[in-house]
């Protein structure tokens, strides 16, 4: 019940070009999917019909006036909805920012419209993307195409249903912990987690800086690095962006992964995985093998405390950045008698559960006593875990693992369970808190019929490594939806 | 029990939460379990270990780019000039109470 577009940023490319069809038709053949399937999948908040027909036009015209195209042109993109969109609302999936609509667009967001991309609307995310299913939208869970009555993964869930079900040719997402990757997993599309740096934050709205980052989703491989040649790169206006040149990666591709290292770490293979998960992702990995790399075994003695560790640190810094929501300046106010109890019922009654349980988890952590116990600690675990890294590197060139213990599961299936739906993210968190690049590919489907992902992961900036690796594994195996 | 009903109250004060009476017991009781899990940590021997508190990339660390000279590797800091930054009334747009150029909030001066 998938059926992902058989339209991808290249085709779309030939087919602008030779007039066979115009970028107005292919939005409009969009959203008349979209106004069809949305209702039952939920992948989509809000739409810009208005901005993305203004777009296409422009489009359109440059193509009548024999201009030159940019790469995306014409192609239809999602936008997880907390990442800025000026004009178009854009809510996080929280009702405390119910009705705000950003002054600004996030550069991310700039980028690909200067490269011709429609943005077709704002897609379904868990709020504030605390969340590894969905379930935590203030505005309802988000149904896995592949299967509806399971999770989609989270917390980009909107974003991966959204290509999965071929109502976008691609779609930005966030990860924190593994929120594109997982996702991409769970309804079998590629989804790229780049490098801490290598995206403009600009515009994100924060849940844990020291982590978030924005990547892409695709039906394909090559067109995850075409979204990414566009997105990536350095920008002024956010700090953390890195000033380092950024190659092509969709030129780059097809290069030759012969005599490639692949790390496979035990600690990715042993309790908790499902089995299914496991043969596959071992199956992909002998593939990788028939394919010219070299495998070679790993020990990353650190993994098992990821979760721990990750758990205070984004939780810390999420009950920072989430304090700017207090009732003053935007989004939700509930009035008070008093400026303190204006802010405590604008929050009560604005964030939902687990947005809630992760503020006291991560106030508590910081606050006086406890600090050194837990944040300083988790601090100082996290650069073990980064060592791990950076020693598995200089003997391999890309690490794969599974992205998720388990294929998608059912909805309602772990939300009483807080603790059960953090481990969902076991095998992503390690590469986010060591701000390696890590990408999601499709490498098989269970019994029952659902995507499982293989995660490759690489040094630092090593983002054209990983998406060759992808690709060939992607063109030997044929493992799409 | 790591996390005490008592220890629930102060904490939801500081982070401007106002709990109901139900929330406050049904976290009491999650982030005791979530707190016991993260207890593994202190298991760990981090000695001598520096705490990884943020992460910065410039050209010269950076291994996929070998055309970065060592200039480039200054801290990655734009320059320091004035620009225009005429955004005040877009930002009041969005503000639930403004009295422009103001954001309007309860009194919090008794005179």
């Amino acid at each position: 019940m998938s059926a992902a577009t058989t339209w991808t940023a290249a085709s779309i490319q030939t087919a602008l070009r030779a007039k066979k069809v115009s970028a107005r038709e292919i939005a409009t053949e969009f959203y008349a999917n979209i106004d069809r399937r949305n209702p039952d999948i939920n992948a989509y908040l809000t739409l810009s019909r208005e901005r993305a027909f203004a777009q296409a036009d422009r489009v359109d015209v440059a193509t009548a006036c024999g201009e030159k195209l940019g790469p995306l042109a014409g192609v239809p993109i999602a936008v997880k909805d907390v990442i800025s969109t000026a004009g178009v609302r854009t809510t996080c999936g929280s009702k405390i920012l119910e009705s705000y609509v950003p002054p600004y667009d996030a550069t991310a967001v700039s980028r690909l419209e200067k490269a011709g991309a429609v943005i077709l609307g704002k897609t379904n995310c868990d709020e504030f993307a605390m969340g590894s299913s969905n379930e935590n939208s203030a505005y309802g869970p988000v149904r896995n195409p592949v299967a509806m009555d399971r999770v989609p993964g989270g917390s980009s869930g909107g974003s991966a249903a959204a290509v999965a079900a071929g109502l976008a040719v691609a779609a930005l997402g966030t990860d924190t912990g593994g929120s594109i990757r997982q996702p991409g997993a769970c309804c079998g599309v590629p989804a790229m987690m780049p490098t801490y740096g290598r995206v403009s934050r600009y515009g994100l709205i924060a849940f844990a800086s020291s982590l978030d980052r924005i990547g892409p989703f695709a039906t394909n491989v090559a067109d995850t690095a075409a979204v990414m040649s566009v997105i990536a790169g350095h920008d002024e206006n956010d700090a953390t962006s890195a000033a380092v040149p950024a190659p092509d990666y969709a030129a780059g591709i097809e290069q030759a992964i012969q005599g490639l290292r692949i790390g496979v770490p035990e600690e990715y293979f042993g309790e908790g995985i499902d089995s299914q998960v496991k043969e596959k992702v071992l199956a992909g990995i002998a593939l990788l093998e028939k394919l010219g790399c070299k495998r070679v075994s790993l020990k990353m003695p650190h993994t098992e405390y990821a979760i721990a560790t990750y758990y205070i640190v984004a939780t810390a810094e999420a009950s920072s950045n989430l304090a700017r929501y207090d009732g003053v300046r935007y989004g939700l106010r509930v009035p008070g008698a008093t400026l303190i109890d204006m802010y405590r019922k604008t929050r009560e009654r604005g964030f939902g559960a687990e947005v809630k349980r992760r503020l006291m988890l991560g106030t508590y952590a910081l606050s006086s006593g406890y600090y050194d116990a837990y944040y300083l600690r988790a601090q100082k675990v996290r650069a073990l875990i980064a060592r791990d890294f950076t020693e598995a590197f200089q003997k391999v060139d890309a690490i794969v693992t599974p992205t998720a213990p388990t294929p998608a599961f059912k909805l309602g299936e772990k939300t009483s369970d807080p603790l059960q739906m953090y481990l969902a993210d076991i095998y992503t968190v390690t590469g986010s808190l060591a701000g390696i690049p890590g990408i999601s590919v499709p490498c098989g489907i269970t019994k029952e019929k659902l995507p499982i992902g293989m995660q490759i992961l690489g040094p630092h900036f090593s983002e054209a490594r990983i998406l060759q690796l992808a690709r060939a594994f992607e063109k030997a195996g044929g493992f799409t939806i | 029990m790591t996390i005490s009903p008592e220890d629930v109250l102060r904490v939801a004060e500081l982070a401007q939460l106002e709990l109901t009476p139900e929330e406050a017991e049904l976290y009491r009781g999650q982030l005791d379990e979530i707190l016991n899990y993260i207890g593994k940590l202190q298991k760990l021997d981090v000695t001598n270990v520096e705490p990884m508190t943020q992460m910065s990339f410039n050209s010269a660390e950076a291994p996929a780019s070998s055309s970065a000279s060592p200039r480039e590797a200054e801290p990655d800091l734009r320059e320091d000039k004035l620009r225009p930054c005429n955004i005040a009334d877009a930002v009041l747009e969005q503000a639930p109470d403004a009295a422009k150029p103001f954001f309007r909030v309860p009194k919090v001066i008794e005179r």
